[in-house]
């Protein structure tokens, strides 16, 4: 029987042998659990801290295959740490408690529990506690997968589901061709070829993409796939695949976004006002980065409000890498449009003051981002840019300040890569509240603005997609195409999408990685990074990244902030709504925006060449252009 | 049944304990996972038990020493008193442990202090006899398997 089974031989002997995680403040529980576990022949590892249970599972998550958890603990709430594990690691979580409460053990499921069990325990009870992974396991597979082509044949092989999952998440970054068609078997949804396809564009509106974010945040920027993010999402007429490709934007937006955090943070540091924030934001991992970038929207606020529209300008014109030329211009533009939306524009401003300072184009991209997040955060306040954002809500919201801020955060120093083909990224990476789906178009028009420079509907990347989680999306979608960036950025959102299943190390997103980017990287690069980075912190980011069926016009989206409603003196260059998200297209001569923005155009463009035509390497090839930019918001 | 006359002895113990309402299912839970790669399981973990408990026991009167009382943080340390105490099968303290929570449910102060009292004497009770048991038990060389009351 086990000729033809892979797994290692703890796995075939499943149950025995399953690795389970235990948590529980209480020793004595502790104790017992532990002995309880053994007894049932698991493999256990026991913590009483939440915050050790979180590291250790993050160092690998193939590790474990089962997590049981007491509610009540001292350094994290459990039910915290059950969201957080289900998201990033997508491991079954069980909760544990003395009080059983309907509404405790209610809370318990709500919140992703598989199980939840009373104290004190029982070992009856723990002898079945495996059926979770396996049903976990064999549904993801199920449904994950069509048929076959990991699917292992058996099911009890608990461990495996997970790397089943990275497998064919990668396998689908090598081959996406193939994994396309896959997705199609399996969603029977007949987008085959992204390129020569045109399917009937999916408009990831700003509720669409909050849901998105909301989901992705719930699975975890790590885990989150687009079957699950589907699933948990709920939309009829969602297909499998375009959230896969918006995930696949939002990643990269989010990487960008950490890159321009980075660059942010410089730029914050200049300031002054935010550097607390943005550094704050730098370290959050996973979501709490968002809840916290959410938080500091204030912080943006008075950053930005400090910042002159033009200064967000001027650091689109850093010529950091941006070479695009017309991109810093869309991305000011939006940033200052921003501004002129109205309430929002607090944020904008701030995002722009950002930006400005930062010096980058990545900043720039970031303040757009910013901006974009701002707006949100502001609660749409008549902001244009975000387009419709729903949501005020910060910690949802503002997928693109998020973004924005970890970019700042990360102190990348290389804006290039936001103004650069992270256009696409940008757009992505700067949500990382995940139901700043719409900040994410908002981004992502904004991006798409700056992508607009080149002339190619980056603006739709540009749009700095807010969801940075959505950039998660590892789907092969963008991979193929964001990584094309051709400078190192473009290696690194290539690599980033590929990670962007994997677990990424819990670096608070990637921006982090996105920022070390540093290397200029061109344009495409830049937006890969981003979005990237984005995606951890911001999950709105790019949503845009629907490569395979979205055209460059989509990309607008997220910066498309509405630049309609508001002066959008400085967006009317380029503030196209498409789908909703309001393409900023950076005038070339806007006087907004200067070569810096380039980058963000750059990466746009690439975003959104990408698109179109696989084969051009926009801005450093980097096909995601559009995507990021639509995807971002 | 035991020849030895003290396992006998601790057999009998041992049967009063859970007559008397002093434990409950749980504490044979704890003795079936007791075998011969965790000979003293049970007497480890009362002895965490009672370890860890005692820091929240002095916890909770020093919370019933401030005034007004912080029904929340009182609910919390019983909380997890409760738990532990359940988990080795603690029955009276659990029981002693539930009257407190309600008490501060309903923001009972005065009850919440008579029902600590009357948990700290169960609580007391049962370690000295615990321990007693457990010396016995020490004595009487390695029992056999504990097998549940029909």
């Amino acid at each position: 029987m086990t000729v033809e089974r892979v797994i290692s031989e703890t796995k075939d002997q499943f149950p025995i042998g399953m690795r389970v995680l235990a948590v529980d403040d209480d020793p004595t529980c502790l104790l017992l659990l532990e002995t309880l576990l053994r007894r049932c022949q698991y493999n256990v590892t026991t913590t009483s801290q939440a915050i050790t249970a979180l590291k250790l599972l993050r160092e690998n998550k193939n590790k474990f295959d089962l997590v049981i958890s007491d509610v009540h603990m001292p350094d994290m709430d459990g039910f915290k740490l059950l969201e957080l594990v289900g998201l990033e690691m997508d491991l079954p979580v069980i909760m544990l408690s003395a009080n059983g409460d309907t509404k405790l053990v209610m809370k318990g499921i709500t919140h992703g529990a598989c199980d939840y069990l009373l104290k004190p325990l029982r070992i009856e009870e723990l002898q079945n506690i495996w059926q979770h992974v396996v049903r976990r396991k064999k549904f993801d597979r199920k449904d994950r997968y069509n048929s076959g082509s990991q699917d292992k044949p058996h099911t009890e092989a608990a461990g495996i589901g997970n790397v089943d999952q990275n497998r064919k998440f990668n396998k689908k970054r090598k081959d996406q061709n193939e994994d396309e068609d896959e997705d199609h078997d399996e969603n029977g949804h007949d987008n085959e070829d992204p390129l020569t396809q045109k399917k009937p564009r999916v408009v990831w509106s700003v509720e669409l993409h909050r849901k998105f974010v909301l989901a992705v945040n719930q699975l975890g920027i790590d885990k989150a796939v687009p079957k699950k993010i589907l699933e948990l999402m709920n939309v009829e007429k969602l297909t499998r695949e375009n959230v896969a490709s918006h995930l696949q934007k939002f990643r990269l937006y989010l990487k960008r976004l950490s890159c321009v955090a980075t660059q942010q943070a410089n730029m914050a540091a200049a300031l002054g006002s935010v550097d607390s924030t943005y550094s704050r934001m730098g370290s959050l991992n996973g979501l709490e980065n968002f809840h916290t970038l959410a938080g500091s929207d204030q912080l943006h606020n008075a950053a930005f409000r400090s910042f002159p529209p033009s200064g967000v300008l001027g650091i689109l014109n850093t010529p950091a890498g941006l070479g695009m030329h017309g991109l810093p211009s869309p991305g000011m533009i939006q940033l200052s449009h921003v501004q002129n939306s109205g309430s929002t524009c607090n944020d904008q401003s701030k995002l722009q003051s950002f930006v400005i300072s930062g010096n980058h184009n990545a900043n720039i991209l970031q303040g757009m981002q910013m901006s974009l997040e701002l707006d949100q955060l502001q609660n749409n306040k008549g902001v244009s840019h975000i387009g419709e954002q729903p949501t005020a809500n910060n910690t949802t919201v503002f997928p693109v300040s998020v973004s924005l801020i970890d970019a700042r955060i990360t102190g990348c120093s290389n804006n290039p890569l936001i103004g650069i083909k992270s256009k696409s990224l940008m757009l992505e990476g700067s949500s990382q509240q995940a139901t700043l789906h719409a900040s994410a178009s908002n981004l992502r028009d904004s991006v798409s603005a700056m992508g607009y420079q080149n002339g190619n509907n980056l603006s739709d990347f540009t749009s700095v997609a807010p969801a940075p989680n959505q950039l998660w999306d590892s789907k092969a979608d963008l991979q193929g195409q964001a990584c094309p960036i051709s400078c190192n950025a473009g290696q690194i959102i290539r690599s980033a999408p590929q990670e962007l299943n994997d677990p990424r190390k819990d670096a608070p997103y990637q921006l982090n990685v996105l920022c070390s980017i540093n290397s200029s990287i061109p344009v495409n690069g830049a937006m890969v990074q981003l979005g990237q980075c984005l995606d951890r912190n911001n999950p709105i980011l790019c949503r845009n990244m629907d490569l395979d069926s979205i055209g460059p016009p989509n990309f607008v989206d997220p910066l498309s902030i509405k630049h309609g409603e508001g002066d959008n003196s400085a967006l009317e260059s380029s503030a196209i709504e498409k789908d909703g998200y309001l393409i900023v297209q950076p005038r070339p001569q806007g006087s907004y925006i200067p070569d810096n923005i380039g980058s963000l155009e750059d990466l746009a463009n690439a975003m959104m060449r990408r698109e179109q035509d696989k084969g051009k390497p926009a801005n450093g090839d980097f096909g995601c252009n559009a995507y990021s930019l639509r995807t971002c918001i | 049944m035991e020849k030895n006359p003290m396992r006998r002895q601790l057999a009998i113990m041992r049967q009063a304990l859970f007559d008397q309402g002093y434990l409950d299912e749980q504490f044979i839970q704890l003795e079936e996972l007791q075998d011969d790669a965790n000979p003293n399981f049970v007497e480890e973990v009362v002895t965490s038990y009672y370890r860890d408990s005692a820091r929240l026991i002095l916890k909770i009167e020093q919370a019933l020493e401030r005034k007004p009382f912080d029904f929340n943080k009182l609910d919390g340390y019983m909380h997890q008193f409760k738990g532990s105490s359940s988990s080795i099968g603690a029955k009276k303290v659990k029981a002693e442990s539930t009257l407190f929570r309600e008490h501060c449910n309903s923001g009972n102060g005065e009850g919440c202090v008579r029902a600590f009292q009357q948990l700290k004497q169960e609580y007391a009770t049962l370690k000295k006899k615990l321990e007693a048991y457990f010396q016995l038990a020490r004595q009487a060389g390695p029992m056999e398997t504990a097998c549940r009351p029909k």
